[in-house]
């Protein structure tokens, strides 16, 4: 385990907000004092022991932190090879993984005296998250999402208004989250004295991306201690899915050191990664470019122009991905797979009938990949895999693609 | 000394304030877009800014976002958005152009190739939106050697300790950015804006032009009469919108050069 510096993958982003060339601050010069602001506050509270406190206290009380470490029995016996672990984010307070950044970003904007958030969200496990720190702390929300998420995630729109959000529907572009996203830039540089701008993953300018991955380490930080419980070891294989990558930078960031385990990102392939770019994966289809504050992999046409992403699942339905992993995969240290809207639906069926969890569609990416490797694995070999949110948002989307019809 | 110097310092010997007109390269398409940048110049245009389209326009409100849209779904590329550059530079016209835009397709293209691409089309400078001075290694550094003015936004959160980072590696003029927010939003207030152009010019030299908010000839003179000049975007473009011809475009731009230049 290298103990000096040097030879730590943990000691990103450097000065300039950047992983190797990736990263950065690229936003407009309205932007600027805003993020160089909210920097400068989210570097006093991290060494803040009031600040700590009070996120610990909320994590233990609010969302039910620890998440359980699970050995998925069932699913290990039907795969045949490798053990399956399981961390349980999805039982976290709203269902995912994202109430444990958006608890850090709110209690900075209070601390900043901020008193209205805005947010963007895909499949709106980021809004509703929001919305609910928001109602909990009395603030004024207001989430920006896809027009055509809006649609297929009608559940939880209806969750956010009766938190008392305010969704806006964005129609701009193919009304994605990228849409979402830039309508919430477009609000910030407008509302500038008064607003925060809750990103809901590790993408955004700096320093963003390393804010919400600190946030995000509790769920490797957990799984570490768990595991060591469990099994009096670290587990060989680490797998997560990523839409921006928040859930899978917060379980793979604690173990970047550890050399002896193995990390894997896993993307949403679409219909297939090909030439008709019907998929999200940014790293295995896409190339470097910039939008939305940082330098990453994008999905973008010869003209550098950017493709809208496709996918089943409306919270991996972004074109781009956090700088960090960019960094990761380009040193090696990380490896990246695409996972197919078809296998992901079979990892979905898999689940609920051997373990009796109904997982969201986007952590279904994660499982579907243990499905391809574990089975070629030996019974001691251990994956832990993130199990980032439940399905009760996704049963429409499913049912439809079993053929099932649901009145809603 | 670029094509943008001379015509500032023409403009300064002559006691005049400058017009700055925005419009997007290929909208509605590419033959109507060229044919209105060339009849520019004579609607008394000082400086052209000319539009790079863009997927994501963050800074944009939805006229220039449609703008964009309308261009890219006509097959407008960086490439065409140089053709229109060298279409008026074929004329012989010497009207400075400044490119405007978002750095991912300039960044896609390769920064070396592009600066001599654009010098080669007659491109004078350079605005681009998301690269603050953090980021001058990118491509102001390199615009500059090229030849290329970088021309940087100057905006109301720009306050007096952070002006100088902004007015460092600042070349051809100084945008100010009358308002907060997106373009074609509030209505530029020239009361408020004189005390800020006030301020930018005691620490710098460069003419300051103030643009965002400005949609009528009235406006136009108000701002020019307490800056170096007025830029006039989302109103030309909700013309082009409206599916008005050529002339009549024209026509409309030239009441607002009028008003910038009795200001
Ligand atoms: C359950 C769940 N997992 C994953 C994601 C993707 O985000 P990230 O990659 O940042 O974890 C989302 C986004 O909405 C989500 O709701």
């Amino acid at each position: 385990m290298p103990d000096d510096r040097m030879n730590s993958y943990r000691t990103g982003p450097d000065g300039r907000g950047r992983f190797g060339d990736f990263g950065g601050r690229f936003v407009s010069e309205t932007l600027m004092p805003l993020i160089l602001d909210l920097e400068a506050e989210y570097e006093r509270a991290k060494t803040d022991d009031s600040f700590w406190a009070e996120m610990d206290f909320l994590w233990k009380h609010y969302v039910g932190r620890p998440s359980p470490l699970y050995f998925a029995e069932r699913l290990t016996e039907r795969l045949g090879g490798a053990k399956v672990y399981m961390k349980r984010d999805e039982l976290n307070h709203t269902g995912a993984h994202k109430i444990n950044n958006v608890l850090g970003q709110i209690i900075l904007a209070r601390r900043m005296g901020k008193t209205r958030i805005i947010a963007e969200t895909g499949a709106g496990q980021h809004g509703v998250a929001t919305a609910t720190v928001c109602a909990k702390f009395g603030l004024k929300c207001v989430v920006y999402m896809g027009a055509h998420d809006v649609e297929r995630q009608a559940p939880n729109v209806f969750r956010m208004r009766l938190l008392g959000a305010e969704v806006i529907p964005v129609t701009s572009g193919r009304g994605t989250l990228k849409d979402a996203m830039n309508d919430a830039l477009r609000d910030w540089v407008t509302n500038v004295r008064d607003t925060f701008y809750c990103i809901g993953t590790v993408a955004g300018p700096h320093p963003y991306p390393a804010m919400v991955r600190d946030f995000q380490s509790i769920i490797g930080t957990e799984a570490k201690a768990q595991m060591q419980e469990a099994e009096g070891r670290l587990p060989d294989t680490i797998i997560a899915a990523i839409g921006g990558g928040s859930n899978a930078m917060g379980l793979f960031y604690p173990f970047l050191d550890d050399p002896e385990v193995r990390i894997i990102g896993v993307e949403a392939g679409g219909k297939g990664v090909n030439e008709k770019m019907e998929h999200c994966a940014s790293l295995t289809g896409g190339r470097p470019g910039v939008l939305h504050g940082n330098r990453t992999y994008l999905l973008q046409d010869d003209d550098g122009q950017i493709l809208e992403g496709f996918s089943i699942s409306a919270g991996l339905d972004y074109p781009g991905i956090g700088p960090e992993h960019a960094w990761l995969h380009d040193i090696g240290r990380a490896e990246y797979v695409a996972i197919t809207d078809r296998e992901a639906l079979g990892a979905f069926t898999l689940c609920c009938e051997t373990e009796g969890i109904i997982p969201a569609l986007e952590p279904c990416h994660a499982l579907a990949h243990v499905m391809k490797i574990a089975p070629e694995l030996p019974a001691d070999h251990i994956i832990c895999m993130n199990m980032c949110g439940r399905g009760d948002k996704d049963i429409f989307t499913v049912a439809k693609h079993l053929g099932v019809e649901m009145s809603v | 000394m670029t094509r943008i110097d001379d015509t500032f310092a023409r403009l300064r010997a002559e006691k005049r304030k400058a017009f700055v007109a925005y419009v997007m390269a290929g909208d509605p398409n590419y033959e109507t877009s060229k044919q209105i940048v060339l009849g520019l110049p004579s609607a008394g245009v000082d400086v052209i800014e000319l539009g790079l389209p863009f997927t994501d326009p963050m800074a944009d409100g939805p006229t220039i976002q449609l703008a964009g849209a309308r261009a890219l779904a006509g097959g407008q590329t960086l490439e065409k958005t140089l053709d229109i550059a060298r279409a008026l530079r074929a004329t012989g016209d010497q009207t400075p152009i400044v490119l405007m835009g978002y750095y991912n397709p300039i960044y896609s293209r390769g920064v070396d190739r592009f600066l001599s691409e654009a010098k080669e089309a007659g491109i004078d400078g350079l605005i681009v939106v998301d690269l603050p001075p953090e980021e001058d290694e990118e491509l102001c550094l390199p615009a500059q050697e090229a030849g290329l003015n970088f021309i940087r936004l100057a905006t109301p959160t720009t306050d007096d300790r952070r002006l100088p980072k902004v007015l460092t590696n600042t070349t051809g003029f100084v945008y100010y950015v009358s308002i907060t927010g997106i373009t074609g939003a509030a209505a530029a207030e020239a009361s408020q804006v004189a005390p800020e152009v006030a301020r930018i010019k005691k620490a710098t030299d460069l003419p300051v032009i103030v643009g965002f908010g400005i949609r009528t000839p009235e406006t136009a003179q108000a701002i020019a009469e307490v800056a170096d000049g007025a830029v006039v975007g989302t109103a030309i473009v909700g013309k082009i919108a409206e599916g008005r011809p050529v002339n009549e475009v024209l026509d409309y731009v030239r009441t607002l050069a009028d008003g910038a230049h009795r200001g």
